[in-house]
């Protein structure tokens, strides 16, 4: 079997199209503005006529013979009785016009400058680098000469009225008169100025002949009463050779020049708008409805354009999308796919000898037979469906050479993703595993990457349809390829949530796990053997949590680290620490220290980073499955939920705290009574306000933190939010405080609360009032209860975090664009340079040493030392 | 049996690895004895360490590097206003910095210079205090208050002594400026200083408040504030708020070595394209760095050195690098559609379709990565 390899489009060419060319390009010329007939057929020489194309079914085109769906379309033309500018040219016109002379047409330059810049340019070219400042250049010299150097004629001011109009010393210069002048222009001079004297000459910028595009580019669409409602460009045509029309006629009835004139720009009007809609000064063509046309620059322009809209981002097939869903128990390479997407999207079998069997198996099976096959394609290409009855029949069938879709089974590779794509990350490759229900499930380990949650995100499953995309997707694009990412060279993937409180549970009790649930805990990791028990308890042997976690990490694996419980005390216990904080691995056995954020989390997993880079990621990726496995068991020996009641606080506790507030608004008072004795000490570079207002934040924040602290005192690790907070799994102690003790202080710009009525926030306080409760300090916890006008303070400072959020997101948008549009050509050679598609050298050396950054730790100290302890052996 | 030195020296030397792992292998090496047989082992692995953390030829880095940098910024705050290092001085951070950065603003928001000093300025208080004053632009307001007397028809200028003083200013010195800037002849008496406007008219006389409020009378003009501040190295360093790079790298005490502002164009123009591109590379790395995010610097790098490859700065975007791509339909496809269309349809231009996005567009596989390599089928002998 030969699959073979398409042709590749080389170049691009760009030029102008002249008149006489067109003319021959052109399949029919059009004369007459109606497009059917009464009989609903398309009229000949008419808009519609089927030589440029059809778009009916039934109808054959004139041209090439193909229907509707094969026909590519064929352009006509329509003669213009005079020529008119093209709008996107005028500026061009204007600087041609001003730089050449008026007599002879000659570009207003001496020889040997003319020269000069012509090798500029070619040189320019010949590198790939724009001409624009040469031609400017010449432009600019060329305008100054009042007399022409070749003929002596004196030249004119010529004065340019937007959008098309152009004055030559009080005499308007007819579209016949500018085309004259640039004919004179001689191939020389052209090159000069930037164009191609073969393939944009001048005066092809002023237009004799109009194309007409295709009808498969302006489809008529058949209302449902029948009517035909036809597209805007047709529209435009129309109104083009209906004056067209008119104005031949009355030039051949001998009208008056003012008559002539007025049609001639009524005709400019509407080559201008069909070319561009949107041009400053000239009012925009409407539609019966009053709105405006989009014609042939606005089809291209902007974010749903032809450029950006259809051909940079295409639609495609072999795809699905769907509500995601956690599954702890999938590897986090899998991904659970529903069945009713499994038995929709197929992959293409080529039948060989070596899977007939297979593939004649999947026919019988049929569509509704999970894993069966929809299509079946003969070697004559013939595409025949496969349904429950022909299933047999079909698998008889089957020859070597044909092609079988057969439905996706588990293990197929696929490609999933999340938009937004920010980072390479967020298009993965899963192996499948075919599932109930009608979610996409994945484990929760990859939702960092993907920056996926489950609150209703959905995501998009791609199939890839040849060997080498599947390849190419298992290789480099596949989940354990990319847990490292190449933005800091550190894990991207690991545990959240409660995999993290679950190993954090498990490692940091001291529970007595018996034999039954040790294995229980293990069961899903595929352990089976238990180590030593940790001692016996009523004769019974039993286990630590400790012990339970080293069974899933691997052999000869040494770590020591400190945890994210670490309390960054002045002196290091290390082994010794009371929170059990100081981390030990030796040999794969968790000595000492609670397995926390720091150890397994995304972003931070020590663990994994070790794994990785010393191991290999099949470890690794086995390491996760495990966990997650492993946490989610330990978490549910216990269970773990938070309500209401764990953010009680006893009396005393809150007695404390309502002090340490009442005196920091004391203290507030004070400073604002300072303020206004003139008494406060001003800082430098600072007004006395501005003073003040730093001072009152400081001393709120200040006793923010302080009711933290009580509500921290009194709120232990056997509290959940503690827990979730210390460990790193969700939250932190700050929001814990604000739930508890204090909800603190209200802010905008990052100042407290000003504005609102005339001289106070709100009509509940005195105006002029300085004081903490009237610029929104909230004193109550969330649990307590906020008071009305905290409550509102409290909603204007959610409301900045709102917009904050909407406004980033637009921009950081708009900067990743534009970064990925700047830098996508580059690639690294082989012989180590960055180079750009002209071969310009952006870096001798990727990142000044060639390392991959997500290897950059082998720039680090460490990776030395690493290799030197192994060679020469550990110092000590 | 330990290695000598000087195997180990020409060891070293033969060494094809970049400087940074050279320098950290003699720094480990030092308090360590090899054998000639260990140090042959070492150099084997380093080696083929490097030969794996190695980027492989044909790797997207400009991708990769656009996303590592984008990418974080939506999680960047967009709360502008920061105080970096000092309390004093407001500094643009987050998405509106690294934005700037980007764009290679000719003048940011926030411009603002830290200018270390020579050792015996560094360590002495009074000198570092004195510097701050010799170059902070000092206006009329900071040195007295000024009033006008309408019957008189003249202004009168009391000066405070002690600010005079901390300046060490004289008040002869002060009517010497305004003379100089403003053409009037001031009259000294003790403290006080008189103007009288060219015309006695009510118009002229505010003018001239005016005018004279806007008159630099010591410092350099653009540095609105200078700030001191005692570093943990125990060195004195100023701060200020604007930057004028070359006016202040002439004065003496100032260490021209470290001294440094946030305007890239500013180091461009005094110091060239080299110094723009750390320049860019030490910001956009700031910035990141303060929002607590961690980028590699070699993607910085890259950005850095494709905005200043020909030796000017240039903004990423449809004024810089974009627009100056050599493929008509990668522009097109950027911004400004039609306009690069026509443009290229008048100069003839032709796309040789090298890059990403213009294969894209004519639906063929891109030149890059795995689309750049082909597989050959060798026949079995």
């Amino acid at each position: 079997m030969v699959i073979a390899t398409p042709k590749r489009v080389k170049e691009i060419k760009f030029g102008l199209i002249s008149p006489k060319e067109f003319r021959k390009m052109s399949v029919s010329r059009i004369i007459t503005a109606d497009t059917y007939d009464d009989d609903g057929f398309p009229i000949e020489m008419g808009l519609m006529d089927t030589k440029l194309g059809v778009i009916d079914p039934g109808l054959r085109c004139k041209t090439c013979g193909g229907r509707a769906g094969e026909c590519p379309g064929h352009f006509g033309h329509i003669e213009l009785v005079a020529p008119v500018i093209h709008v996107g040219f005028a500026k061009l016109i204007r600087k041609i016009l001003r730089a050449t002379c008026r007599n002879c047409g000659a570009l207003l330059l001496d020889l040997s400058v003319k020269n000069e810049n012509v090798e500029k340019i070619r040189t320019l070219k010949k590198m790939g680098q724009p001409i624009e400042d040469v031609v400017n250049n010449v432009f600019k010299e060329a305008r100054k000469s009042k007399v022409c150097q070749y003929c002596n004629e004196e030249q004119k001011e010529i004065k340019f009225e937007k959008p098309t109009t152009f004055i030559e010393d009080g005499h308007k210069l007819m579209p016949t008169d500018i085309r004259s002048r640039l004919e004179k222009i001689t191939d020389e001079d052209i090159e000069v100025i930037g164009m191609d004297p073969q393939n944009a000459r001048p005066e092809w910028i002023i237009l004799t002949v109009l194309a007409v595009p295709p009808v498969t580019m302006r489809p008529s669409i058949t209302l449902e009463s029948g009517q035909r409602s036809e597209d805007d460009l047709t529209h435009k045509l129309v109104d083009i050779i209906r004056i067209n029309q008119r104005f031949q006629e009355n030039r051949e009835a001998g009208a008056p020049q003012l008559i002539i004139e007025d049609l001639w720009e009524l005709l400019q009007y509407h080559v201008t708008t069909f070319i561009d809609n949107a041009v400053s000064g000239v009012p925009p063509a409407r539609h019966r409805s009053g709105r405006p046309l989009k014609t042939l620059s606005q089809r291209l322009k902007g974010k749903e354009g032809r450029f950006r809209g259809s051909l940079s981002g295409k639609r495609v097939n072999f795809s699905a999308r769907t509500v995601i869903s956690p599954d702890p128990n999938l590897g986090m390479h899998e991904i659970g796919v529903p069945l009713a997407i499994a038995k929709e999207l197929t992959i293409t079998m080529y039948v060989t000898q070596r899977n007939i069997n297979e593939v004649k198996e999947y026919v019988r099976r049929g569509p509704d037979n999970h894993p069966g096959a929809n299509y079946i394609v003969r070697a004559d290409g013939r595409r025949l469906r496969v349904t429950d009855k022909n299933g047999e029949e079909l698998a008889d069938l089957v020859e070597l050479g044909w092609k079988v879709d057969r439905q996706m089974k588990d293990g197929d590779i696929i490609l999933f993703n999340r938009q937004p794509s920010l980072h390479r990350m967020s298009i993965m490759a899963h192996e499948i595993k075919v599932l109930p229900h009608k979610t996409f499930r994945l484990n929760p380990a990859v939702c960092p990457p993907y920056n996926a949650d489950f609150d209703g995100d959905e995501m998009n499953m791609h199939v890839p349809q040849t060997e080498d995309a599947r390849a190419e997707a298992k290789i480099l694009m596949h989940v354990r390829e990319n847990i490292i990412s190449p933005r800091f060279g550190g894990p991207i993937i690991g545990g959240i949530h409660d995999h993290i409180s679950g190993l954090f549970l498990l490692t940091n009790s001291k529970d007595k796990i018996n034999k039954v649930d040790a294995l229980e805990l293990l069961a899903k990791s595929e352990i089976w053997e238990l180590p030593e028990p940790a001692g016996t308890d009523n004769g019974k042997p039993y286990w630590n949590g400790k012990q339970i976690f080293s069974q899933i990490l691997p052999k000869g694996l040494n770590l020591v680290f400190k945890a994210e419980i670490c309390e960054q005390c002045d002196t290091c216990l290390e082994e010794k620490c009371e929170y059990d904080a100081y981390v030990v691995i030796k040999d794969g056995v968790l000595e000492r220290g609670s397995i926390d954020e720091k150890a397994v989390g995304a972003f931070k997993s020590v663990i994994l980073d070790k794994l990785i880079k010393e191991f290999n990621s099949l470890l690794a990726c086995k390491f996760i499955d495990d966990a997650t496995r492993l946490s989610v068991r330990g978490i549910m020996r216990s269970g773990f939920s938070f309500g209401i009641n764990d953010e009680h606080l006893p009396t005393e506790a809150a007695d404390q705290i309502s002090e340490v507030l009442t005196s920091a608004t004391d203290k507030v008072e004070k400073l604002i009574q300072a303020f206004q004795a003139g008494e406060l000490e001003q800082l430098p570079g600072r007004t006395i306000k501005e003073t003040l207002e730093m001072e009152i934040m400081k001393e709120l924040s200040r006793a923010r933190d302080a009711t933290g602290e009580i509500a921290g005192r009194h709120l232990g690790m056997d509290n959940a939010a503690v827990i979730m907070a210390k460990s790193g799994a969700r939250g932190s102690m700050l929001n814990l405080t604000q739930m508890a003790a204090c909800v603190g202080q209200q802010a905008v710009r990052g100042e407290r609360i000003q504005r609102g009525y005339a001289g106070r926030t709100l009509s509940h306080f005195d105006k002029g009032d300085l004081g903490a409760q009237a610029h929104g300090f909230v004193k109550a916890s969330y649990k307590g209860g906020l008071s009305p006008t905290e409550y509102f303070f409290h909603a204007i400072g959610g409301r900045e975090g709102l917009v904050d959020t909407a406004v980033r997101t637009s921009q950081s948008g708009y900067l990743q664009r534009r970064l990925v549009n700047a830098l996508q050509d580059l690639e690294v050679q082989f012989d180590g340079t960055v180079r750009d598609t002209r071969n310009m050298i952006i870096q001798f050396k990727f990142g000044e040493d060639g390392i991959n950054p997500m290897n950059s730790d082998f720039s680090k100290p460490e990776a030395v030392k690493r290799i030197l302890d192994s060679v020469v052996g550990v110092k000590e | 049996m330990n290695a000598t030195q000087k195997s180990i020296d020409e060891m070293i030397l033969g060494l094809k690895l970049p400087q940074n792992v050279i320098d950290n292998l003699i720094h480990e090496l030092k308090e360590r004895k090899v054998t000639k047989k260990q140090m042959e082992e070492i150099v084997r692995r380093l080696n083929s360490g490097y030969e794996n953390a190695k980027i492989e030829a044909g790797e997207a880095a400009g991708v990769v590097s656009a996303q590592s940098i984008g990418e974080p910024g939506t999680q960047m705050t967009m709360r502008t206003f920061h105080y970096a290092g000092v309390a004093e001085i407001n500094v643009t951070l987050g998405l509106p910095r690294l934005i700037e950065i980007v764009d290679a603003r000719k003048n940011p928001s926030t411009p603002m210079m830290t200018i270390f000093l020579e050792k015996d300025y560094a360590q002495n208080r009074d000198k570092a205090r004195e510097l701050a004053w010799k170059i902070e632009a000092t206006y009329i307001n900071v040195l007295g208050s000024m009033s006008t007397d309408i019957i008189e028809m003249k202004v009168i200028i009391e000066l405070n002594k002690k600010a005079l003083d901390q300046r060490n200013m004289t008040p002869g010195e002060v009517a010497k400026k305004i003379n100089e800037e403003l053409g009037v002849i001031a009259e000294i008496n003790g403290d006080i200083l008189t103007l009288v406007p060219s015309k006695p008219s009510y118009r002229e006389l505010l003018q001239l408040v005016k005018s004279v409020h806007s008159v630099i009378l010591k410092g350099i003009k653009g540095l609105k504030r200078v700030v001191i501040r005692k570093e943990d190295s125990g060195e004195y360093v100023l701060y200020t708020e604007g930057s004028v790079l070359k006016e202040v790298l002439a004065i003496e005490g100032v260490d021209a070595t470290r001294t440094k502002t946030n305007n890239v164009n500013e180091i461009f123009e005094v110091m060239g394209i080299e110094a723009a591109r750390q320049a860019l590379i030490n910001e956009a790395t700031d910035t990141l760095k303060e929002q607590g995010l961690n980028v590699d610097v070699r993607h910085i790098m890259l950005v850095s050195d494709i905005m200043t490859v020909d030796g000017d700065v240039k903004p990423i975007g449809r004024h810089g690098i974009s627009g100056e791509k050599a493929s008509v339909l990668a522009r097109a496809a950027f911004e400004v559609t039609v306009n690069h269309l026509l443009d290229s349809g008048m100069r003839g231009d032709v796309d040789e379709l090298r890059g990403v996005t213009e294969n894209v567009i004519v639906g063929q596989p891109i030149r890059l990565g795995t689309g750049n390599v082909k597989l050959i089928a060798r026949k079995a002998k």
